[in-house]
C-alpha cells in the first residue's frame, strides 16, 4: 500500500530541501508519494531537473503563501 | 525529578554537564537525580578524523575518558539502553536493568551504513570511523598517482566534510611533490557542488583553482569494485584508481528497533526539540528528523537549548526559549587556512575568504573542543 508522506524543509540551508527530498526517496517504497515543502525559491528549479534525470515522476508544483509544495511520486 | 539522558556524545555530555551546574542546589537536595546511560566509557572527538586520514594526528589523540568530561554529580553509566518503553517513563538497558524518568534526553547519534550502497563497503575508502581513517591513509601514503573519484551518500554527518576533503587531498599530494600525477573528480548529488548555496559560491572558484573536476546530480547507485567503476541514479558513471566515500548515514539501530523513528531519526518539534507527542522527552544531534545539519556544532547549540529549558522547567515550571537552527561549522581550505559557515533557520551563512588565523583558531579548538564539551565554552 503506497503512502503520502510531506518533507518540511522549509527555512532550512543545510541539508536543504533536495539533499532532504534524497534522503526520504531512499526510505520510500515505489509508488509512494512525497510532498516536499520549500521555502527555497532555487526548489522549483532545482526538484524537478533532479526527479527528471533519476526517473522518478513530478505530479505537481505549486507556490502557496510563500511556500513551494512539490509533489514526487517514487518510480523505481 | 529524575532526569534521563540517553547518549554520551557531544551533544548529551553537554546538556549533562550543563544541567548539573544549573540544578546543582537540586542535586545536592536530592530533588533532582541527573543520570547518564552510554555505550563507551570514552568520548571521541569525531571532527579529528578527517585529520587522522591525512596522517596529521593519530587516534589515541581524538579520546578522552567519558567520566573524566562529566561533573561529578552526575550519575554515569556505560549500559546501553536497549527498550524504550515511553508510555511508561522507563528504559531499560543491556544489562537488564531498567531506569525510570520525569524526563528524558535521546542523544543517541548516528551511524555509517555504506553496506546499503552494492560495492561501496569493498570498494571505497572513508574515515568516518578509527579504522577507516587509519586504512585510508594508508592507502593515500601508498598512492602514486592516477585518478581519484569521492562520492557522498545522503544522508552525511557534517556536510562541510567532502569540500574539507578535496583540499586536504590537494595540499597533501601537493606536499609530497606528484599533484600533477593525481587527478581529482568530485561528484556531488544534488545540482551544485554544495548543499548552501554560499559555500558553493565561494568553493567553485577554490576547486577551478586546484584543478578538481565536478560532476553534480550523482547519487551512488553501485560500486564494482573489481572493474573500479563507480555508477550512479542518475545513470553515469566513473572510472577510478582509488575511491574515498563520504557514507550514507542513517541513526542508531536501537531507535529503529523501538520503532521511535524512520531509518532511526527520531521526529522531533524543530523549535521546542521535544520529540513528536511527547512533551517530556527531548531529542538533539544527530538523532532528529529535522533538516538541520548533523555536526557537533548543532548538538552543541541544541544542548544549550534542552538543557537551560529542561532546568527552566525545573525552577519556574516553563521552558525559556526556542532553537533558532543555529548551526557554526569551520571550514579548513587545505592545511594552512581556514573559513566558516555560521547559519540558523532565517539567515543563510555569509563565506569570508580563507585565511591562516581562522586555520589556527580551528587547530586551537581541535584542543578547547574538550572545554566545550564539559559545557564550559
Amino acid at each position: 500500500m503506497s503512502e503520502n508522506k510531506i518533507i518540511d524543509a522549509r527555512d532550512t540551508y543545510c541539508p536543504g530541501p533536495l539533499m532532504e527530498l534524497i534522503t526520504y526517496m531512499k526510505q520510500a517504497s515505489v509508488g509512494d508519494t512525497l510532498e516536499l515543502l520549500s521555502t527555497d525559491e532555487g526548489s522549483a528549479a532545482d526538484v524537478p531537473e533532479w526527479v527528471n534525470k533519476v526517473g522518478h515522476e513530478m505530479l505537481g508544483s505549486e507556490k502557496v503563501d510563500g511556500v513551494w509544495h512539490l509533489k514526487i511520486r517514487k518510480a523505481k | 525529578m529524575r532526569i534521563l539522558i540517553v547518549g554520551g556524545g557531544t551533544g548529551g555530555t553537554i546538556v549533562a554537564n550543563n544541567l548539573a551546574r544549573r540544578l546543582s542546589a537540586e542535586i545536592r537536595n536530592r530533588k533532582v537525580r541527573l543520570t547518564m546511560l552510554s555505550a563507551s566509557d570514552r568520548h571521541m572527538y569525531q571532527p579529528g578524523l578527517l585529520y587522522v586520514a591525512f596522517g596529521q594526528m593519530t587516534p589515541d589523540q581524538l579520546y578522552r575518558d567519558q567520566r573524566s568530561l562529566l561533573e561529578p554529580n552526575i550519575d554515569f553509566h556505560v549500559d546501553p539502553v536497549e527498550k524504550f518503553q515511553l508510555d511508561k517513563n522507563q528504559v531499560t538497558t543491556k544489562s537488564g536493568k531498567t531506569y525510570e524518568y520525569d524526563m528524558l534526553v535521546i542523544a543517541t547519534g548516528s551511524r555509517i551504513v555504506p553496506e546499503t550502497v552494492p560495492g561501496l563497503t569493498e570498494g571505497a575508502e572513508t574515515f568516518y570511523t578509527e579504522a577507516t581513517a587509519v586504512k585510508m591513509f594508508k592507502r593515500l601514503r601508498e598512492f602514486e598517482g592516477g585518478r581519484i573519484a569521492v562520492v557522498v551518500g545522503v544522508p552525511h554527518k557534517c556536510p562541510i566534510a567532502p569540500v574539507e576533503l578535496i583540499f586536504s587531498m590537494h595540499d597533501y599530494f601537493k606536499a609530497r611533490g606528484i599533484r600533477d600525477k593525481v587527478s581529482i573528480k568530485y561528484h556531488y548529488p544534488i545540482g551544485r557542488m554544495h548543499t548552501i548555496e554560499n559555500v558553493a559560491k565561494w568553493a567553485k572558484p577554490e576547486f577551478d583553482r586546484m584543478g578538481i573536476e565536478i560532476e553534480t546530480l550523482f547519487n551512488v547507485k553501485e560500486v564494482d569494485a573489481e572493474h573500479k567503476v563507480v555508477r550512479s541514479e542518475e545513470g553515469t558513471e566513473t572510472q577510478y584508481d582509488l575511491l574515498i566515500a563520504i557514507p550514507p548515514h542513517k541513526g542508531m539501530e536501537v531507535i529503529e528497533e523501538n520503532n521511535l523513528g524512520s531509518a532511526g531519526w527520531i521526529p522531533t518539534d524543530r523549535f521546542k526539540l521535544t520529540m513528536k507527542d511527547r512533551d517530556n522527552v527531548y531529542v538533539l544531534g544527530d538523532t532528529t528528523n529535522l533538516p538541520v545539519s548533523k555536526t557537533g556544532s548543532a548538538a552543541h547549540f541544541e544542548a544549550e537549548v534542552v538543557s537551560e529549558n529542561i532546568a527552566s522547567i525545573i525552577k519556574i515550571g516553563t521552558p525559556v526559549r526556542d532553537y533558532d537552527g543555529k548551526v557554526y561549522c569551520f571550514i579548513e581550505a587545505g592545511h594552512d587556512r581556514a573559513t566558516y559557515a555560521m547559519f540558523n533557520y532565517q539567515n543563510p551563512p555569509d563565506l569570508k575568504p580563507a585565511t591562516k588565523p581562522m586555520h589556527w583558531f580551528k587547530t586551537a579548538y581541535n584542543q578547547m573542543y574538550w572545554t566545550s564539551v564539559r559545557g564550559l565554552l
